[in-house]
């Protein structure tokens, strides 16, 4: 359903998005993970044709974002992180607005009105003013705005953000309700939150794309494997394969798996990551050391996106070590 | 049709809020303060005239009607800003902005729909001094047909100056600046034609000609003048024009 490839939005000074590539299929909640000003609005703005990408594509369905927008709008339900609110209008007012200019055939616009404020359960409050309506009855008004055209791909920018907890369970209750007919995106820098609603999540950080995965796998690699990454040199000047090195690590005890990441000046580094519950970086530092070679460089991999997991999860703050440079694209096309 | 949509929006928006209301009393204040002077004044040249033994009687047209719609012309002016400096900045502000242009509508019926309700607004501000008039027409029988003239050129120099302040709306997130900014290009635009009163070197002349005010004098005495008409269309089409790249450089910086 919707396609991203190489997707790229660089700013004056700065890279928003750097090479992202996912997909999400059809019916799929997708939970968009990451720190504040990770570029997961970049990524929901360029979706919704708001942005044009620096490069890269994206497509919704069968349209690309930049060659067939108004197809690609009239797919895509939007709420961005403030809900879009008019508060000099009339809350079924307001739907009705937008259901115009979201081209809901004027016939039916009454009765959608009404289809969307009951499963928004805003019903009781489609005459108040907008102005007048408390935090959570904002945001529902605006799930319901994003939902009037019944469209194909929600895309919704955090959506729980300054809730209070009832009316999170209340907001999260209501996405997994609309989960059935629509394939939706949501944003957010809550763990819990992606385990709770989502099936697939995509982890983003500092504009780079961290991992794409299911929920049950990313959480089983959060409860204890470990990353981490080494810098090895070669000693007496002998020199040194990557690939040697790689296969040397890989039989450690403990090590499910090594990549290889970089070889600069002789200095080769590498990501190792560790099996369930095993703590690796004694067995990896004297395993170098036995080969002769030199130990650069020895640590857990952690960003800051780690510690709001740990903190999120709740897990003790050992060595659990977020899964950074794994699976896809961490190193960008660099 | 979106059109239609989102200027029916604006408009409701528009009188939903004090703005209009606010705009509308302090144009008919000054506007009938005009009116007053005007039909006074208008009053005591007529007396002087009989007394003096004058045969020829003034003309309404000539000395109520015109000088009214030149002032009220200029008090356009200052009422254009408060109309426009909403219209983009509000929606930057709150960011609904996004909500307009996710949408599939173009962004030719955004500005179109908000332009053609500030017009809207407008001519129903404008509407206001219809009072006037018709009490020139219930004592007096002035042509009606350079009235008519009159108010299509109020219409058509509001068309320009409000292109232009929804331009500037898009500039800025900040009302008030758009307001102060929409204003000082109104001035601007009122007072680039003093330099030719005395002076007639052809930047004088190219500067007058670029004045708003200087085009609506044939208006105002019932003359319908091409060369006007197509300055204020074409200033129309530019400031909409200019609308338009700036809502698109929009996405490209935002």
């Amino acid at each position: 359903m919707i396609k991203v490839e190489g997707l790229t939005k660089r700013y004056a000074n700065h890279v928003a998005v750097d090479n992202i590539s996912f997909e999400v299929a059809k019916g799929q909640i997708v939970g968009f993970l990451g720190p504040n000003g990770a570029g997961k609005t970049t990524t929901m703005r360029v979706l919704t044709c708001f942005l044009p990408p620096t490069s890269g594509s994206a497509r919704v369905g069968d349209f690309d974002v930049l060659e067939q927008p108004m197809e690609v709008k009239k797919r895509i339900g939007y709420l961005p992180e403030h809900p879009p609110l008019y508060p000099e209008m009339g809350v079924g007012e307001y739907l009705e607005f937008v259901g115009r200019i979201k081209g809901v055939p004027k016939p039916s616009l009454a009765q959608r009105v009404n289809e969307v404020a009951e499963k928004c359960s805003v019903t009781d409050v489609l005459g108040r003013l907008i102005s007048k309506l408390s935090k959570g009855y904002r945001q529902r008004v605006g799930l319901a705005q994003a939902i009037i055209h019944n469209p194909d791909v929600l895309i919704l920018d955090e959506p729980t953000s300054g809730l209070d907890p009832q009316q999170i369970i209340e907001t999260r209750d209501l996405i997994k309700g609309l989960a059935g007919d629509h394939t939706i995106i949501l944003s957010t820098h809550i763990l819990p939150e992606v385990e709770q609603i989502c099936e697939q999540v995509i982890i983003i950080a500092k504009g780079k794309l961290v991992a794409t995965d299911t929920v049950s796998n990313l959480t089983s690699r959060l409860r204890g494997a470990e990353t981490v990454a080494i810098e090895v040199m070669p000693r007496n000047g002998v020199a040194l394969s990557a690939q040697d090195v790689q296969q040397k690590l890989e039989r450690v005890s403990g090590v499910s798996r090594v990549l290889a990441k970089d070889a600069r000046d002789g200095v080769i580094a590498l990501t190792v990551e560790s099996q369930q519950g095993q703590h690796i970086r004694p067995e990896l530092a004297r395993a170098v050391i036995e080969s002769g070679w030199n130990l650069n460089e020895l640590h857990a991999v952690g960003l800051s996106l780690e510690e709001i997991f740990l903190e999120l999860t709740g897990a003790p703050k050992q060595d659990l070590a977020a899964p950074h440079a794994t699976t896809i694209g961490a190193e960008g096309g660099r | 049709m979106n059109t239609l949509t989102i200027c029916r929006k604006e408009l409701n928006s528009y009188f939903r809020s004090p703005i209009a209301y606010g705009v509308m009393a302090f144009f008919a204040l000054i506007s009938g303060y005009f009116f007053y002077v005007a039909v006074v004044y208008f009053m005591q040249m007529s007396i002087q005239s009989a007394m003096s033994g004058q045969s020829q009687p003034m003309s309404v047209n000539e000395s109520v009607i015109r000088p009214l719609f030149s002032n009220i012309s200029v008090i356009g002016l200052f009422v254009i800003p408060m109309i426009t400096m909403r219209l983009f900045a509000e929606e930057k502000r709150t960011g609904t902005i996004e909500l307009l242009i996710t949408s599939p509508v173009t962004d030719l019926e955004i500005i179109l729909g908000k332009w053609l309700a500030a017009l809207g607004l407008y001519a129903s501000i404008l509407g206001v001094t219809v009072l006037s008039m018709a009490t020139l027409f219930m004592y007096g029988k002035p042509d009606w047909r350079p009235v008519a003239v009159g108010y299509l050129g109020l219409l058509l120099q509001g068309g320009c100056l409000l292109a232009i302040g929804t331009f500037i709306s898009t500039c800025t997130r900040n009302q008030i600046v758009a307001g102060v900014a929409g204003f000082s290009v109104c001035l601007m635009l009122w007072v680039l034609d003093w330099l030719s009163s005395f002076q007639d070197s052809v930047g004088a002349k190219v500067m007058a000609y670029l004045s708003v005010l200087q085009h609506f004098d044939s208006f105002s005495k019932g003359v319908l003048d091409s060369k006007d008409i197509i300055y204020y269309l074409s200033a129309i089409f530019i400031g909409l024009f200019l609308t338009a790249r700036s809502l698109e450089s929009l996405r490209w910086r935002a």
